[in-house]
C-alpha cells in the first residue's frame, strides 16, 4: 500500500497513541516540575541535612537509567506492597526521573541571580522568604526557561518508555502495527514524524513564547 | 522637604552615644586582617566621607554597618543600641540573634555601586515594595511617599519604567529614593559614583548634597569624589591599613594633613584624577 | 513483605557482571561512533554550502528531537527492508552512536563557537596555516568548553544502553530481565542492575570533573572571564 493509504488505515491509531503521549507528558511535567523546585530549593538550603536529602535525591535518580527505573517501579514495588498500573508507574517514572534533572536548572537558575540583588533586599531589610518569593525566584525564572524547554522535549521522549511496560501510547501503537504490517519504516518512521511535531512544533513554540512573555514581565523586552 | 524620618520604640537608648559607635571593630578574612581593632565615632546628623587606597577596609566599614558582613571583634553601635551584639538580662553583650539583626537593621540604609535596582520592578515599585512588605505600609500610603521621594530625586516622570530603560545616573538616583523610603537614620554610600560614566555623576552628586542640606540624616560615604567629600562633609577620615590613619575637616585633611601617608594619597589621587 | 534472598543474589551476580562488561563494551563502542561522526556533523556545519549546513542541521535537530528507543526499531527493522543485515548489536550501535553524535556535535559546536574571533584573527595575522590554527591555537581553547558536555554523554550513553534490550542486546538490562522471568523473581536482578549503574556513573561524573579541572589547569587557563 502507499503511505497515504497507510496512513489513512492506521492514522487514528497513531493519533490515539500520539494523545496518550501528551497526556503522559503533560502529568510527568507537573510532577517533574513539582519536585524540581522541591529539591532545587532544598539543595541549597543552610541546614545540612534538608540539603543532604536533595543531593541524594538528586544524585540517585540521575545516575541510574530511567528504563531501570520504570521497571523498578513496575516490577519490583508490588513485592512491597505497592502496586501501581503502568501509566502511573509511568508518570511517576518519568516524573521523579526528570525532576532530578529540573532541580539541577532550579539552583543553576537561582545562583544566576546576581548577589547585588540579594545585599539589596537585605539592605532593604527584606525576611528571607520575601526576598526569596518577590526579588529573587521572578529573576531565576527568567534565566532557568531556555534549560527548561530543552528538558521537557526530553521528558516527551522518556515517555516512549513506557511502551515497554505496555502502556498503549504513540510508541507502543508504533510497535503494534510494525508487528502486524510489518511496515517498519512507515510505521516508525511516522511515530518519529510525531514525535518531531510535538518536540519542534508545539513544545518549542511555546517555550519560546513563555520566555518572552516572562521577559517583559522582568522588563528585558 | 520630606518628613523626618520616626524610628521604633527603643529600650533605655543611651542619648549620650554616638548615633553610630565601632568599637574595636576587628574583621578577617582567612589570614587577612581588613579592619584591625577601629575605632570610630559618627554624631547624629554628621556626614562623614571615608576614603583611602583600595584594600584599607572602607567598604568593609559600610558592610559591617548593613550587617552584610559579620564582626569578628569588637562591637558595633547605632542609636544607643547595639548591633552586632544583643543585651543580656543580667548585664554584658552576647551576639545578635537573626530576630535582633531583622529589628537593628531598620535605622540603616544603603546604596551600592552598582545600584542593584530590582530589575523587574518598576522605579516606583523599586520605591514602594520594602515599605509595603516589610514596615506594612498601606499600599497608597506607600505610593504617595515613594511618589514624593522620586519627585525630589528628580524622576518623578520615570517613575513606571523598567531599569533596563534607565541611564546609570537615573538609576543610582532611583537607588537613593529607594533607601530613602524605608526612612533610616542612617544612610550609607558605597562609591555610588564609580560605576558611573562622568556626565551622569554630576546629578547623583547633587541629589546627595541636597539631602545633606534639607534632610537630618547621619551620612557615612566612601567616596574618590575629593572635590565632593570636602565640600559637603563635617569630618573625613583616611583609612589605611585597616585602621584610620588620620581624621579631621576636610579643610584642614585636604590642604594640610599631618599623616605622610594622608599627603601621599591625596597627592597619587589628584595626579590620576 | 517480600524477603531479599541472598542465596539467589550470589547465583545470579557473576552473569549479571558478565552481562556488566557487555554494557561497558556498547557503550564505549558507542561513544567512539559518536565522537567521531558527530565531528562530522560539526566540521560539516562550518562548510562555506548554506545547504549542506542547513540539511546535517535539521538531521541533528530531528535526531535530537525524537526517543532513542525509537530510533534503535528503526534501524533494526528498517535496516533488513533495505537490504542491509544487522544484527541487534550492529544496529544498536548504529543507532545509539547516530544519536550520541547529533548531541555532541552540538558540544563541538559550542566549543569552537566558543573560541573568541580574535583568535582566528590573529592566527590569520601570523599567517598560521589552517591545520596550525586547529592544532595548536583553537583546539586547546575548545577543549576545556567541551570536556563537560562530552563527560555528560558518556555517562549518559552507559545509562542508555538498557534500551538495546529491547531489540534483544544481551546487555545487563536485558539479562536482568530474562533472570526474572525465567526465576519469577525480580527484586534482586533489578536492584541489582540499579545498583551496578549508580556505581560505574556516580564514580565516573565524580573523576570527569576532576579530569576537566586538571585539563584546564595543564593548558594554562583559570576561570573564564
Amino acid at each position: 500500500m502507499t503511505y497515504f493509504e497507510f496512513l489513512g488505515e492506521y492514522g487514528p491509531r497513531f493519533l490515539t497513541g500520539a494523545m496518550l503521549t501528551a497526556l503522559l507528558t503533560f502529568l510527568a511535567s507537573l510532577l517533574a516540575i513539582a519536585i524540581a523546585f522541591c529539591m532545587g530549593l532544598m539543595r541549597l538550603a543552610a541546614f545540612g541535612p534538608v540539603r543532604w536529602i536533595a543531593i541524594v535525591y538528586i544524585e540517585f535518580f540521575r545516575g541510574t537509567s530511567l528504563l531501570v527505573q520504570l521497571y523498578w517501579i513496575y516490577f519490583v514495588l508490588p513485592l512491597f506492597g505497592l502496586t501501581l498500573d503502568n501509566f502511573t508507574a509511568g508518570v511517576l517514572g518519568v516524573g521523579l526521573n526528570l525532576g532530578a534533572y529540573g532541580a539541577e536548572l532550579v539552583r543553576g537558575g537561582i545562583q544566576s541571580v546576581p548577589r547585588g540583588q540579594w545585599e539589596a533586599a537585605l539592605a532593604l531589610n527584606m525576611s528571607p522568604a520575601r526576598r526569596m518569593w518577590r526579588i529573587i525566584f521572578p529573576q531565576a525564572l527568567v534565566n532557568m526557561l531556555p534549560p527548561w524547554g530543552t528538558l521537557l522535549i526530553e521528558l516527551l521522549k522518556g515517555t516512549a518508555l513506557v511502551a515497554l511496560i505496555s502502556v498503549a501510547d504513540l510508541m507502543f501503537e508504533a510497535r503494534q502495527i510494525n508487528g502486524s504490517t510489518y511496515l517498519s519504516a512507515e510505521a516508525f518512521g511516522t511515530a518519529l514524524i510525531i514525535y518531531y511535531v510535538m518536540a519542534r512544533m508545539i513544545i518549542s513554540p511555546f517555550m519560546r513564547w513563555l520566555e518572552g512573555v516572562m521577559a517583559r514581565k522582568v522588563g528585558r523586552a | 522637604m520630606v518628613s523626618s524620618p520616626t524610628t521604633a520604640p527603643e529600650t533605655a537608648p543611651d542619648s549620650a552615644m554616638p548615633m553610630v559607635r565601632f568599637e574595636k571593630v576587628t574583621k578577617r578574612y582567612g589570614s587577612l586582617t581588613v579592619l584591625d581593632s577601629l575605632d570610630l565615632d559618627v554624631e547624629a546628623n554628621e556626614i562623614v566621607s571615608i576614603i583611602g587606597p583600595s584594600g584599607s577596609g572602607k567598604t568593609t566599614v559600610l558592610r559591617m554597618l548593613m550587617t552584610l558582613e559579620e564582626i569578628d571583634e569588637g562591637v558595633i553601635w547605632v542609636a544607643g543600641e547595639p548591633l552586632t551584639h544583643m543585651r543580656r538580662n543580667g548585664g554584658g553583650l552576647v551576639r545578635a540573634n537573626r530576630a535582633h539583626l531583622r529589628r537593628a537593621r531598620a535605622n540603616i540604609g544603603m546604596v551600592f555601586q552598582h545600584f542593584n535596582l530590582f530589575p523587574h520592578m518598576t522605579a516606583l515599585g523599586n520605591c514602594i515594595e520594602a515599605p509595603i512588605q516589610v514596615l506594612g505600609m498601606p499600599r497608597a500610603e506607600a505610593v504617595a511617599r515613594a511618589e514624593d521621594l522620586l519627585e525630589m530625586v528628580g524622576l518623578k516622570d520615570k517613575m513606571h519604567q523598567h531599569p533596563s530603560r534607565l541611564s546609570g545616573g537615573q538609576q543610582q538616583r532611583v537607588a537613593i529614593a529607594r533607601a530613602l523610603a524605608m526612612r533610616p537614620k542612617v544612610m550609607l554610600f558605597d562609591e555610588v559614583t564609580s560605576a558611573l560614566d562622568p556626565e551622569v555623576i554630576g546629578e547623583v552628586l547633587n541629589v546627595i548634597r541636597k539631602l545633606a542640606q534639607e534632610e537630618s540624616l547621619t551620612m557615612l560615604m566612601v567616596t574618590h569624589q575629593m572635590g565632593f567629600a570636602k565640600e559637603i562633609s563635617d569630618r573625613v577620615c583616611f583609612f589605611y591599613g585597616g585602621q584610620i590613619a588620620e581624621q579631621g575637616p576636610p579643610d584642614k585633611l585636604f590642604s594640610s594633613p599631618d599623616n605622610p601617608r594622608t599627603q601621599q594619597f591625596l597627592s597619587a589621587v589628584l595626579e590620576a584624577g | 513483605m517480600i524477603e531479599w534472598r541472598w542465596d539467589f543474589t550470589w547465583e545470579i551476580l557473576p552473569r549479571l557482571l558478565e552481562a556488566t562488561l557487555y554494557t561497558l563494551l556498547a557503550a564505549g563502542i558507542g561513544y567512539l561512533i559518536a565522537l567521531i561522526v558527530g565531528l562530522v556533523f560539526a566540521l560539516l556545519q562550518r562548510t562555506p554550502s548554506r545547504i549542506l549546513t542547513r540539511v546535517i542541521r535539521e538531521i541533528v535537530e530531528f535526531i535530537r528531537s525524537t526517543p532513542l528507543v525509537l530510533q534503535i526499531f528503526f534501524v533494526f527493522y528498517v535496516g533488513p527492508q533495505m537490504g542491509v543485515s544487522l544484527s541487534p548489536w550492529t544496529s544498536g550501535m548504529i543507532a545509539i552512536g547516530l544519536h550520541y553524535a547529533a548531541y555532541l556535535s552540538e558540544v563541538y559546536r559550542a566549543a569552537l563557537d566558543g573560541v573568541p574571533k580574535g583568535q582566528w584573527e590573529a592566527c590569520t595575522a601570523l599567517n598560521l596555516s589552517p591545520r596550525l590554527t586547529y592544532r595548536d591555537v583553537v583546539l586547546p581553547q575548545a577543549l576545556p568548553i567541551a570536556l563537560p558536555g562530552m563527560g555528560n554523554y558518556l555517562v549518559g550513553i552507559f545509562k542508555d544502553t538498557p534500551m538495546l534490550s529491547v531489540i534483544g542486546v544481551a546487555e545487563l538490562m536485558h539479562t536482568a530481565s530474562a533472570i526474572g522471568s525465567n526465576s519469577y523473581r525480580y527484586l534482586e536482578p533489578y536492584t541489582i542492575v540499579g545498583l551496578i549503574f549508580l556505581l560505574i556513573s556516580l564514580p565516573t561524573a565524580f573523576g570527569l570533573r576532576r579530569l576537566e579541572a586538571w585539563v584546564r589547569l595543564r593548558l594554562g587557563m583559570t576561570r573564564q572571564g
